[in-house]
């Protein structure tokens, strides 16, 4: 325990103090500094083995582009049982180029396809609105299917401060 | 399933050729399937897995949901209006439980 505190000291010095402490010492500082780095990181940057099979069945062998899909999605949900989101997706709607689905997909849900929307050049304009259950800490990923085959992508992130009971 | 009777929200009025927007709101539960009662036992999942909104006959909205959505779930999309007509939304969940709501668009 008392080394235990001395070290916690030993790391608020300099790099080079710490190093010099010797090989035992800094693998007991990699330890301690290990769970800080993960409290000021990127917890979100994680994705289910679900998310992971979801995304893979549903972009095959296409590559998605970024840059058609804007998400309005909040940077801080309070609760994560009830997340606004508003997807938009950037398309002409006309019978030649439209939007054919937009998928909405969460990362660290316990189930990753949160929901699939189908569109037409009924539509006129490309964009949803919905409210969303967010677990945790994650990122939204949404897929836009074109009319002509192609993919496009968007990735938000999103902190949550108490998680969507289940989702 | 629905005591209340769902929400729609739509312009006033709209001309022919207008873009508008359509709100949904449905009253559900939305059980995902992952939590416990109090005595640990799991509750099963109920959830409006699917929506529908025709305009005169013609499908122009369909969304698959998952139980990601929240509880009483709000869906919203754009349409461009055709002509005069009546919407039909349809809500469906898990115990096949289909709920109906017409709203007749006003076009001027």
């Amino acid at each position: 325990m008392a080394g235990e505190t001395r070290m916690t000291v030993i790391s608020r010095r300099t790099f080079i103090v710490s190093a010099a402490a010797g090989l035992a010492m800094s693998s007991a500082l990699a330890a301690l500094l290990t769970p800080h780095r993960a409290d000021a990181g990127d917890a979100s940057g994680e994705r289910s083995a679900l998310f992971d099979a979801e995304f893979k069945k549903l972009v095959g062998t296409i590559e998605p582009v970024e840059g058609k899909i804007t998400v309005d999605l909040p940077e801080i949900a309070e609760n994560g049982n009830f997340v606004p989101l508003t997807i938009t997706v950037d398309s002409a709607m006309t019978a030649d180029e439209y939007v054919r689905k937009i998928h909405l997909l969460s990362t660290n849900n316990p189930v990753a396809r949160v929901a699939t929307f189908h569109l037409s050049p009924a539509n006129a304009v490309a964009r949803v609105q919905s409210r969303m259950r967010l677990s945790k800490t994650q990122d939204v990923v949404v897929v836009a299917e074109m009319s002509n085959g192609a993919l496009a992508i968007a990735t938000t992130q999103v902190k949550v401060t108490i998680g969507g009971c289940g989702s | 399933m629905t005591a209340t009777k769902p929400r729609i929200k739509l312009p006033e009025s709209a001309k022919i050729g207008d873009v508008i927007e359509v709100k949904t709101l449905v009253t559900h539960v939305m059980e995902t399937g992952h939590r416990k009662d109090k005595d640990g036992n799991p509750i099963a999942r109920d959830i409006i897995n699917t929506f529908i909104a025709t305009f005169g006959d013609k499908e122009v909205f369909r969304a698959e949901l998952g139980p990601g959505i929240s509880a009483n779930p709000y869906i919203s999309f754009q349409m461009r209006v055709p002509g005069p007509g009546t919407f039909e939304f349809a809500w469906i969940d898990d115990s096949g439980t289909k709920t109906v709501e017409l709203t007749t668009l006003n076009v001027i």
